[in-house]
């Protein structure tokens, strides 16, 4: 449980956010300047806030009305910055150990040799940070903050100074210490895509206000927030199982409550799991299976909600099974179906719609 | 080759200037310190102070330390009477002219190398749980060794040539105080000593290059060490 309400002013700037969350991985969304930086600052001990609190797993770090201000390094938490900020006279091992070392012993609950494992940092233990890529620099200040055994990882925006490539590559080994370590996360970010492929609850930053916190689809999906959010896409995020590849096709049969899907080529191993977000205007509905057609992903589905909206668009919720979707259609074709809620019908998904974006590793 | 006198010389020049160097460099390591990373009130103060050595003459320098720790002076009376130690005509003496007067060189090399270690590298050791102290030892210190290093070896060489300080303050003393820049002195004041001032010209040549060659491989040998 992370409870934070900050104040703070630095000149014109007045930063004041407030938000409870509860989740595996909290993201923190918001543009550039928008305070976000500043709150993990305050979370991580690093700055003070001028009035307010803070509070971690019931444990208070800061409290302005009670005079607590817990040293940063007595804090327990990991930080991972922006920039990999590796010690540069120490080696990848030294490195990693450097907080491992200092944690008292009875709280070594995080192994080194399983983060090598897991980060993949196996062969680079030897080498000098000067001598790595982005990515490999990047992953060894995720594993060096996970070895000091945070009771949560704190990153900011840990991605923004890497190529795509390295991204996704580092965007994948967080995913997988998510699942692996179940260590709770505060993500900072301004890209979509990351905050929804990796976090459950958003907490939503604006000119230094906390706007809206809550699960990710709600809080981005609401129309009223869409200044602050962006163009963002109105969707839902299902979660699945890996259950066959193509080969021939390149193509990969995702599993879950309610049916199956099929994307291009996710390289996972079967029975691994996968996020996949599929976006509202990607759904099609039709009323009857349609044949011969080029479309691979043909679900049942019940209506179960409409938009009551006056403009070109509606948005048509809708479950498969057990898991919900939306579909964005024109208000025509909402009314040439004659859509009831209740109603049966067939949600078609193009699967070239799920590219790499949109397909994550849960 | 070097006749015993001149040995003596020697020995006692590199006695004087690893003194002077071994007691002022933790000092110099905290002042730079200080001054690379903390703003207060009378920082300007100190700063002046570190390096009045540099820019006043020598002698007036050494004049100061007779006045202040002389037999008879505040400290040095002081100093003689509870602890037994005496700065004045003893070889001690010259090391504390030659760290005075090295001082500044040593504190502006280490000051340095001490402000372009990345602040953000200390910030990120106290997320990993280390507290003030040990930050400084296991990341300023390290990152900031190279400076450390030239600072240590600007003083040494410093101290070896220091001379107006250390004639006024300790006087010429043969076998007590007489450095080589001392002797090499004296030596052209006497008729018919101009070889043998030659001859330690040369020394003082030699070791000032020693010097420097030690500190080049000190130096490559902390940035290699740092990759094992």
């Amino acid at each position: 449980m992370i409870d934070v309400d900050i104040e703070r002013r630095v000149g014109d700037f007045e930063l004041k956010v407030a938000f409870r969350a509860e989740a595996p991985v909290v993201g923190l969304f918001g543009r550039s300047g928008s305070g976000k930086t500043t709150v993990v600052n305050a979370i991580a001990g690093i700055l003070r806030p001028r009035r307010g609190r803070i509070v971690i797993n019931e444990e208070t770090l800061f409290d302005s009305d009670l005079g607590i201000d817990v040293a940063p390094e007595r804090r327990r938490l990991g930080y991972v910055f922006q920039d990999d900020l590796l010690f540069p006279h120490l080696n990848v091992e030294a490195n990693l150990l450097y907080g491992y070392r200092r944690a008292s012993v009875d709280a070594h609950l995080i192994d080194p040799d399983h983060v090598t494992e897991l980060l993949g940092l196996r062969a680079l233990l030897k080498r000098t940070p000067e001598t790595l890529s982005g990515g490999e620099r990047q992953r060894v200040a995720i594993g060096r903050a996970l070895l000091a055994q945070p009771r949560l990882l704190l990153m900011d925006e840990p991605l923004a100074s890497l190529d795509l490539r390295r991204q996704n590559e580092v965007l994948r080994y967080i995913e997988q210490l998510r699942d692996d370590l179940a260590i709770p996360i505060v993500y900072v970010s301004h890209s979509v895509a990351e905050i929804t492929r990796l976090a459950d609850t958003v907490v939503l930053l604006s000119e230094g206000k906390s706007l809206a916190a809550g699960d990710v689809e709600s809080v981005m999906g609401r129309m009223e927030l869409r200044p602050h959010t962006g163009r963002y896409e109105a969707g839902a995020v299902i979660e699945t199982s890996v259950l066959s590849h193509d080969v021939e096709y390149g193509l990969t049969t995702l599993g879950f409550a309610g049916g199956q899907l099929v994307v291009p080529n996710v390289e996972s191993l079967a029975g691994e799991r996968v996020r996949v977000r599929i976006r509202a205007r990607d759904i099609s509905i039709a009323l009857e299976r349609p044949n011969a057609i080029s479309i691979l992903n043909v679900l049942e589905a019940t209506v179960t909600a409409i938009s009551q909206e006056e403009g070109a668009i509606v948005d048509v919720g809708m479950t498969v099974g057990d898991t919900p979707l939306v579909a964005r259609i024109t208000r025509k074709s909402l009314a040439g179906l004659d859509l009831r809620r209740g109603q049966h019908v067939y949600a078609l998904i193009k699967a070239v719609s799920l590219d790499r974006r949109s397909v994550g590793y849960a | 080759m070097l006749s015993s006198d001149e040995l003596g010389i020697i020995l006692l020049s590199l006695k004087v200037a690893l003194c002077s160097v071994a007691f002022s460099l933790p000092l110099a390591i905290v002042i730079a310190y200080v001054l690379a990373r903390f703003d207060f009130a009378g920082k300007t103060m100190l700063d002046a102070l570190v390096h009045l050595p540099l820019v006043l003459p020598p002698v007036v320098v050494g004049y100061a330390l007779l006045l202040i720790f002389g037999k008879r002076g505040a400290l040095g009376a002081w100093l003689d009477q509870w602890f037994g130690i005496v700065f004045a005509f003893r070889w001690t003496g010259a090391a504390l002219a030659a760290a005075i007067m090295g001082f500044p060189l040593m504190v502006r090399a280490i000051r340095l190398s001490m402000a372009a270690v990345d602040r953000r590298l200390e910030t990120v050791a106290r997320t990993l749980g280390a507290a003030r102290v040990r930050v400084f030892a296991s990341v300023t210190l390290p990152l900031a060794l190279p400076g450390i290093v030239t600072g240590a070896l600007l003083s040494f060489a410093r101290s070896l040539g220091e001379f107006g300080a250390t004639i006024t303050f300790v006087s010429n003393i043969p076998g007590e105080t007489e450095t080589l820049p001392l002797a090499i002195y004296s030596l052209t004041q006497t008729p018919g000593g101009d070889a043998q001032a030659l001859r330690l010209s040369v020394i003082a040549v030699a070791l000032s290059i020693a010097a420097l060659i030690a500190s080049e491989w000190l130096t490559r040998r902390a940035s290699t060490h740092k990759r094992s």
